[in-house]
């Protein structure tokens, strides 16, 4: 009998998942965020063999081309070594795209089974994994991050590392409160009293029902990491130039303002809409699949 | 009361205490020597040794915290290399700047977004209701410094509307600091002119700081006042002919606003740490161009120093939340 | 001369994802003013929604009004505005709900709570509100209508202070803050304490004689019902399946539901005769039976009942059925 009640509560049925799909579809800004998503996705892909000027990624100098204004031949105009800029930025979308991945599946999977353990564990193993987890959030995140960036020295790699040292707390928070608050659910007490295995309440029922609230928070973080690595590059703590990273490329552009002023454009507009497509997709998902949660 | 309150305050000095230990951590995992570093770039081997033992960088490690420890209890935040000043004096001198900034930037976030919030809610699903969904979306995504160039473009550059950077014109001689807070010295004094051009400066640094913090409240307050709306008091109050108005914005808005507290406190912190963008980019005499300048320079005290600061007001803002949260919430109070 | 309240062939339905659930399928039902009509039914059969559109408290959409009317002194409340309908919520019409500790605010005063309530009732006729002051003076004399001691003291709790019977008592209050002539009652006592509910019902059935209130009252509790209502309605699936005087419909169920309804309330003068519930399980009302909607769950049912939907007409005089097999 409760082998039955927890089959049904922890599968959930095929039709939930076509519920989401349907809600999804009709939400104009969610199938906006998952357009810009895919579009980002496909160009990091092909970015390589799509690109105009192949040999500008790593940065040749021609110098007689530099700072050439939007043309046929360069349609974002060039920087100021005269690289091709959209060459640059497409293949910027490589690097922010991988450099976001990175950065929230590393922190999810420091943070998700601390997290599941605090929740499961309780008593003191809670407490000390939680305490820990609170001294990484008493500092907001991007001066935490400087300041590890400023330990380790810059570059891309470290700021890396700064942003995976930053990140991985809250994914301990969101875990321990799903594992904690499963853990009170009525089902849980039946499946323990039926006699299931700690590892077997841990496989059908933590992990499931930890699965949405994760990939909404995921979805929001990736945009979100591509953007504290673009601050970064921005400040000169990041990815170092002739690296085509977006936000390092618009602090060299940003000594190029105000009569060169297209050069900076372009990635931001990149950096802008990666952004924009992980969060309206995170967003839509999370009015699907998470709708009791808010977060700023 | 009075025991909640005991217990807020209480657990905010545990937050401090880790936060000492965290910046103290990081000094000494950091791979660079920080005896090399306090010695200068050009020190040979025995000024580095000498540097080590005036530091008290030989001592064991639960020594040296010990005396980081007293050190920050006497205001010891160390001594810059770049500027030669103590840290504390030159985060005293930039600090001011820091808040007069993020303040104006809260009150424009919470200003905007908590009645856009209330209005996309009341429109839920409608036109209006997308088109504000997007523009929160897009506080969040917009890269600040991106934000920033462009504004700087458009404003100072091509419309001559408002000054490019700085917190006032080179020329202009900074008066006597009372609160440091620039627009509110120059209303103490009665000096309009330096109000407006103090205000001309700091609108646009403003302007991107808050936005995406009012990106966030818009959205918590929203998602907030569409849940109270549902609720089953609110039904009871339509019921029993509370007028629309007051439904709206007391019986709902009160409970939406706890969430919404709680999030304005994360985004002071938050804001205490996006000005390093804002900062750079407006040429903001601020704590976070200081941590900027220092970092890039490997000067490390400094942005310690700041790390602390920000933690600091981080944990006072995430202070005066839980208290506004007894304020508010009544069953919070006999706790 | 009109009925207080005339609800006509009144059909609403929800629109949801599955499909479109015809919630309430054709109700037919009067009260006269100063009349008592218990509602019964089991949970789903669309008693509380039909008390909801009483007020037009139901969210719209996903709530649809399909066909009917629901006369209010003669006037349609279906097509009124919402200004309209402010005009009679709380001074005309009023409701008592479920659950008292979520339907007050738990971060308003109760004073607070009254005194909007006393005041919006103003604005909605369109006179000036009456001073804080005032209406708290009313909001005081109120609560010691409902017999609840220090009314002053009171109205400076809040929610979480009080009892679940005290909540009640200060809704109670608060419903009748506009001097309604009918007041809708969900399921007034299900969530209290059942020493408690005997005094809330008690207080109910006073404060309706006294006052004149019509009444009427929404209940799974046939006990309840014969506690306080001098006709019944039973509900199965969205319809009205039998109305009569409740000492009749107690005594003598006609409908095959009614009867098992009846048969599913354990008799303590007989204890050695054990309780029969209903086979089977409500239906769903996105794609409801055809025909009669009990005609699965009936014991007499027939092809009859399976392809034709009964009517509900009547069979002595003051009782109707919707049966094909009923018979005085």
């Amino acid at each position: 009998m409760s082998a039955t009640a927890e089959e049904t509560v922890a599968a959930p049925p095929r039709r939930r998942l076509r519920l989401a799909l349907w809600l999804l579809s009709r939400s104009f800004s969610s199938m906006l965020g998952l357009f810009l998503v895919i579009a980002i996705v496909v160009l990091a892909l092909i970015g390589p063999w799509i690109v105009p000027y192949p040999d500008h990624v790593a940065g040749a100098v021609s110098l007689a081309n530099k700072l050439q204004p939007p043309s046929a031949a360069h349609w974002l105009g060039t920087d100021e070594v005269g690289n091709d800029i959209l060459t640059r930025v497409i293949i910027g979308a490589r690097i922010s795209l991988l450099v976001g991945i990175g950065i929230t599946f590393a922190a999810a999977a420091i943070g998700v089974p601390l997290g599941i353990l605090a929740g499961l564990a309780g008593g003191r193993l809670r407490e000390a994994i939680m305490r820990f987890t609170d001294l990484f959030l008493s500092v907001p995140g991007l001066v935490l991050a400087i300041a590890l960036v400023a330990a380790l020295g810059p570059g891309i790699v470290n700021a890396m590392i700064a942003l995976i040292l930053v990140w991985w707390p809250g994914y301990v928070r969101l875990a321990e409160s799903k594992a904690l608050s499963i853990r009170e659910e009525p089902f849980i007490e039946a499946a323990r009293v039926a006699g299931a295995s700690r590892a077997r309440i841990l496989r059908r029922h933590v992990l499931p029902n930890s699965l949405s609230p994760l990939i909404v928070k995921m979805s929001m973080d990736i945009g979100q990491a591509i953007l504290a690595v673009a601050s970064l590059g921005f400040i000169g703590l990041g990815a170092k130039p002739p690296t085509p990273e977006w936000g390092a490329m618009i602090s060299i552009a940003r000594g190029y303002l105000p009569d060169w002023w297209w050069y900076a454009m372009a990635p931001g507009v990149f950096i802008y809409l990666a952004v924009l497509g992980f969060n309206l997709l995170g967003d839509g998902l999370r009015d699907i699949l998470d709708p009791r949660s808010n977060r700023g | 009361m009075l025991g909640y309150l005991l217990r807020r305050i209480g657990l905010a000095g545990l937050m401090l205490f880790g936060l000492v230990c965290l910046t103290f951590v990081i000094s000494n995992v950091a791979p660079s020597d920080p005896a090399a570093l306090a010695a200068g770039p050009d020190a040979g081997r025995s000024q580095i040794e000498q540097a080590r033992r005036d530091y008290g960088l030989d001592k064991p490690l639960p020594e040296q915290f010990l005396r980081y420890l007293t050190d920050l209890a006497h205001g010891d935040f160390g001594r810059s290399i770049a500027t030669g000043r103590s840290v504390g004096t030159d985060l005293a001198r930039y600090f001011p700047a820091t808040l007069e900034l993020v303040i104006l930037a809260m009150a424009l976030g919470v200003l905007l977004g908590v009645p856009l919030g209330v209005l996309s809610a009341l429109r839920k699903d409608g036109p209006a209701d997308h088109a504000t969904r997007i523009f929160a979306v897009s506080g969040i995504a917009l890269p600040p410094f991106w934000f920033g160039l462009l504004l700087q473009l458009a404003f100072a550059t091509w419309l001559g509307l408002l000054p490019t950077s700085g917190r006032l014109s080179v020329f202009t001689e900074p008066p006597p600091p009372i609160t440091g807070l620039l627009l509110v010295d120059s209303l103490l004094t009665g000096n309009f002119g330096l109000f407006r051009e103090a205000l001309s400066h700091i609108i646009l640094p403003a302007i991107v700081l808050s936005l995406p913090c009012l990106a966030s409240i818009l959205r918590v307050n929203r998602s907030e006042m569409v849940e109270a709306l549902r609720m089953d008091y609110v039904t009871a109050a339509r019921a029993h002919g509370v007028t629309p108005w007051r439904i709206v914005m007391v019986h709902a808005l009160k409970n939406a606003m706890l969430p919404t507290l709680a999030i304005i406190g994360l985004r002071w912190g938050w804001m205490m740490s996006s000005t390093v963008l804002v900062e750079t980019v407006f040429d903001w005499p601020g704590i976070g161009l200081y941590a900027v300048s220092s970092a890039i320079a490997g000067d490390f005290k400094p942005v310690m120093g700041v790390t602390l600061i920000v933690g600091l007001n981080f944990m006072i803002a995430n202070l005066i939340v839980d208290l506004l949260y007894g304020v508010l919430d009544p069953r919070l109070r006999r706790a | 001369m009109t009925a207080l309240l005339e609800i006509a062939d009144y059909r609403l339905a929800f629109d949801t994802f599955d499909g479109t659930a015809q919630v309430l399928d054709g109700i037919d039902l009067t009260l006269e003013a100063g009349g008592t009509l218990g509602i019964v039914g089991e949970t789903g059969c669309g008693k509380s929604v039909l008390a909801r559109s009483l007020m037009a408290l139901n969210p719209m959409p996903p709530a649809r009004v399909v066909s009917g009317q629901i006369r209010f002194r003669g006037s349609d409340i279906l097509g009124m505005s919402d200004r309209e309908m402010r005009r009679l919520r709380g001074r005309a019409i009023s409701m008592v709900f479920q659950d008292p500790a979520s339907y007050l605010n738990p971060l308003l005063a109760i004073g607070t709570q009254m005194e909007d309530a006393i005041r919006g009732q103003d604005a909605a006729v369109g006179e000036r509100q009456r001073p804080r002051a005032a209406a708290r003076a009313r909001a005081a004399e109120l609560l010691a209508a409902v017999g609840l001691p220090e009314p002053a003291r009171l109205l400076d709790s809040h929610p979480h202070q009080l009892s679940g019977g005290m909540r009640q008592r200060v809704l109670i209050a608060m419903a009748l803050a506009g001097d309604p002539v009918l007041l809708v009652a969900d399921e007034p006592t299900t969530a209290l304490d059942v020493t408690v509910q005997a005094q809330v019902l008690a207080l109910i059935a006073r404060l309706v004689a006294e006052r004149g209130l019509a009444l009427m009252l929404i209940t799974h509790d046939l006990g309840v019902v014969a506690a306080a209502c001098a006709r019944v309605a039973v509900m199965y699936a969205g319809t009205v399946v039998e109305e009569a005087a409740t000492a009749d419909l107690l005594s003598r169920p006609l409908h095959p539901y009614a009867r098992g309804l009846i048969a599913a309330v354990p008799d303590l003068d007989h204890p050695e005769r054990r309780p029969q519930g209903i086979a089977g399980s409500i239906p769903s009302l996105i794609t409801p039976p055809r025909g009669c909607r009990f005609h699965p769950r009936c014991p007499v049912a027939t092809e009859r009942c399976r392809s034709e939907k009964p009517l509900r007409r009547e069979i002595l005089p003051g009782r109707s059925i919707a049966c094909h097999h009923a018979t005085p």
